[in-house]
């Protein structure tokens, strides 16, 4: 098994996220990470799926998604080639002697204190996987009341952009046979 | 309500603008069902050019729509309302997917202001229906429904065909609005390809002509795509063997010299060898499904394929491929034959000479054959030979899901596309009744065979009312040999004879003579091999009514050849216990 970025962008109606997780659910693919938001474009939204396959059902996958009406494109963005991101939100005990051994680690993760209370920190931190699982290994010891962590989002590097889109559209057929 | 028709762009309700859509979608019949929700569309309905036809089961307006659109080549509709009414289309709904069917379905939901309060009759058919449809809509907005419906009914009937459903809010269709037929469609997914590659059908002209133990394995998509004279062409021009899966019976002539028949579980055991032995697959519309190709790791173990398919999540799906095309089945094979030419002119031609020899021997040494019984009763699969024999290539034959399906797959005799019509992927017993009358509708110029078992029959009979009363005059021969015959076969091959409930006394209850005449039908019975030709020239003279014919058959009949489902294709018994002998040296 290998795990595989993919960007779908899809048009930006109701029910379209049902119909992408209920399609990996029934052929028997799990979703690893997925995020959704808009892009420059309102009538498209963009989803980052991390699926964990081999190369032929990922192949088999891709064909299914693209046979959704509502799928506009999908491209698998390589690791190396693309910048990958998740948003870590995580609330950690922290007294006054504890809070500034935090602080260390948040500085050396350039990440951020968004909220103070007297026993808790709540520390915010954006990366990659790996780095973002280094620093909850580090934040660890001092309890983790509380964690939230989004779906990767990931954006090909170089000048090219996978939403050049056609959208020519196509004239209403004659009633007649269907062929 | 009192509205004039008014013009384009006045302004309607969504009820009206709705069949206004379906009309200008080019929709002559509906078989639907009324209902709470989709009430108001059931008013304007009653001024339209469209035929709504009143069945007795939202079922049966399911498989209605499929056997309309596979005979007449036209995007089937039904209707039905919210709740139930949606539910019951979810058979047909998954039918009609697995078989690649145009059918649009139209299904009223509760206001839009009560969808997700479970309210009366609400069932959130959309989500219900999104893994068994092309693709599917909800509408609360009465603007949008033009729009919705030409989208329906392209998607439906382009690409690879299928059912969408078009879920309408009663409140949506009560609103006032404009109607306006749209002239585009802004679909920015959905772009099927149907023109194969140039570069791939060279590709595929060159194994062709290096094989020598190719076959043409053809498929449901042929039929869909109106290829049956391209097939024949290619066929023709370079004498390769040809077989036809279940969907495809009557894509080429099964009196054609070329044609081996019908592969897989229940396949002829020259179609079976032929696939098994080729070196060369050219799978056209087809998609390796299980029943064609058994035990996958033992399926053709020494052929290359070549795979066309306008799906092109088909190709590779389930065997690994040497040429992918993805196109349109008339179009690749147009293309396949011009390519084929040019090289013919050039002196290129395959030799398949030996390999024609081997299997036109196999099909000598064994045909489809069947033992009489020796007390006199009637064997189910002469009843086939004989029907087949007196109703004719031209009519139209339509199977419920068993035993009786392959005979008539086997015995009827196909020479024309579209005229072979059954519920193949899905397996859908009680398709045949309904299938038959849309089938009737879509095509009323053919005589329409039903073939259906005792078991199917009595699933979904009850549209021979439908039938009858909307002057509908199907034909239908019940094979009746008083159990769920399939299952029954299967425990007498592997359940040591143990027959758990596969019993259904049909010859004692009901009496389908007194049920088809209580139908509003003639009602014919027939037991024994000499009235059986009778028994059918008498249904033949009846044209101005629905006819039943209880053909009470030899329970113990089976269905041979077979291919005991997990096995290797390689072990196909044409009898009970009877292995066909021809090894590799043969070739």
């Amino acid at each position: 098994m290998s795990r595989h970025t993919l960007s779908v962008l899809v048009e930006n109606k109701p029910g379209v996220l049902a119909r992408i997780a209920g399609l990996f659910a029934r052929r028997g693919y799990n979703i690893d990470s997925l995020a959704v938001g808009p892009t420059e474009h309102d009538e498209v939204s963009r989803m980052t799926i991390v699926v964990n396959v081999e190369e032929s059902p990922l192949e088999q996958v891709t064909k299914q998604l693209n046979k959704l009406v509502e799928v506009i494109k999908i491209v698998e963005l390589d690791g190396a080639a693309s910048v990958n991101r998740e948003l870590l939100l995580v609330k950690v005990r922290a007294d006054a002697e504890t809070r500034g051994q935090i602080l260390d680690v948040v500085e050396l993760f350039a990440a951020k204190v968004v909220d103070v209370s007297p026993d808790t920190v709540v520390v915010q931190a954006i990366g990659n996987a790996d780095k973002l699982a280094d620093l909850r290994r580090l934040l660890e010891p001092f309890g983790i009341r509380e964690l939230v962590q989004s779906g990767m989002v990931a954006i090909g590097r170089g000048p090219r952009s996978i939403s050049e889109r056609t959208l020519r559209p196509v004239a209403v057929p004659s009633p007649s046979r269907a062929g | 309500m009192g509205e004039q028709d008014p013009g384009t762009g006045d302004s309607v309700t969504g009820a009206q603008s709705l069949i206004k859509s379906l009309e200008a979608a080019g929709t002559t019949d509906i078989f639907g069902i009324p209902g709470g929700a989709i009430l108001p569309a059931y008013d304007p309905l009653m001024d339209s050019s469209i035929r709504h036809i009143l069945v007795r089961h939202e079922q049966g307006a399911g498989h209605a729509a499929q056997g309309y659109a596979v005979a007449s080549g036209r995007v089937g509709v039904c209707m039905a309302t919210s709740g139930p009414g949606a539910t019951n289309l979810v058979t047909p709904i998954a039918d009609a997917y697995m078989d690649s069917v145009p059918i649009v379905a139209v299904t009223g939901q509760v206001g839009a202001a009560a969808i997700g309060t479970d309210a009366f009759q609400e069932a959130d058919i959309r989500g219900i229906t999104m893994p068994i449809t092309k693709h599917n809509f909800l509408v609360t907005d009465p603007d949008e429904i033009p729009r919705v419906v030409a989208e329906a009914f392209y998607i439906a009937s382009t690409g690879r065909p299928g059912p969408v459903l078009v879920d309408v809010a009663k409140s949506a269709l009560q609103a006032r609005t404009t109607f306006a037929w749209p002239a585009e469609l802004h679909l920015p997914g959905y772009r099927p390809v149907t023109r194969p590659h140039a570069k791939q059908i060279r590709e595929a002209a060159r194994l062709i002509l290096e094989s020598r133990r190719p076959v043409l394995y053809v498929g449901g998509g042929v039929i869909r795509a109106g290829a049956s004279a391209e097939l024949k062409a290619l066929a023709e021009l370079t004498g390769m063997p040809v077989v036809t899966t279940l969907m495809a019976r009557g894509a080429f002539p099964d009196s054609h010299v070329q044609h081996l028949g019908m592969p897989g579980m229940h396949g002829t055991v020259a179609a079976v060898a032929g696939l098994q032995r080729s070196d060369l697959i050219i799978s056209l519309g087809a998609r390796f499904d299980d029943r064609v190709t058994g035990n996958l790791d033992s399926f053709a173990p020494g052929a290359r394929i070549i795979h066309a398919d306008i799906d092109p999540a088909e190709i590779g799906k389930n065997r690994a491929v040497d040429v992918p095309i993805v196109g349109d089945a008339r179009e690749v094979i147009a293309d396949l034959v011009l390519a084929l030419k040019a090289e013919a002119e050039a002196g290129h031609t395959g030799d398949y000479e030996a390999w024609v020899e081997f299997l036109a021997d196999i099909k000598k040494r064994y045909p489809l054959a069947y033992d009489q019984p020796d007390d006199g009763t009637l064997a189910p699969q002469y009843v086939m030979e004989r029907l087949g024999r007196i109703a004719g290539p031209e009519s139209i034959y339509v199977a419920g899901v068993g035993q009786h399906q392959m005979w008539a797959a086997h015995f009827v005799g196909y020479e024309n596309p579209r005229t072979w019509i059954n519920s193949g992927g899905l397996g859908t017993m009680g398709f045949a009744v309904p299938a038959a009358m849309g089938a009737k509708v879509g095509a009323p110029d053919k005589t329409v065979w039903c073939v259906d078992g005792d078991g199917c029959f009595q699933m979904t009979n009850q549209e021979l009312a439908t039938c009858a009363i909307n002057d509908i005059p199907i034909k239908v021969a019940i094979i009746n040999n008083e159990s769920l015959g399939m299952v029954r076969q299967w425990q007498t091959l592997f359940y040591n004879e143990r027959y758990s409930n596969t019993d259904l006394h049909s010859k004692r209850i009901p009496d389908f003579v007194k049920l088809a005449d209580a139908y509003g039908c003639v009602g014919l019975a027939c037991e024994s091999p000499d009235q059986v030709d009778a028994t059918i020239e008498k249904a033949m003279a009846i044209d101005d009514q629905p006819v039943v014919i209880d053909f009470r058959v030899h329970r113990d009949a089976m269905v041979w050849p077979m291919v005991a489902a997990g096995t290797s294709n390689d072990d196909i018994k044409y009898a009970r216990g009877l292995a066909p002998e021809f090894d590799k040296d043969d070739l």
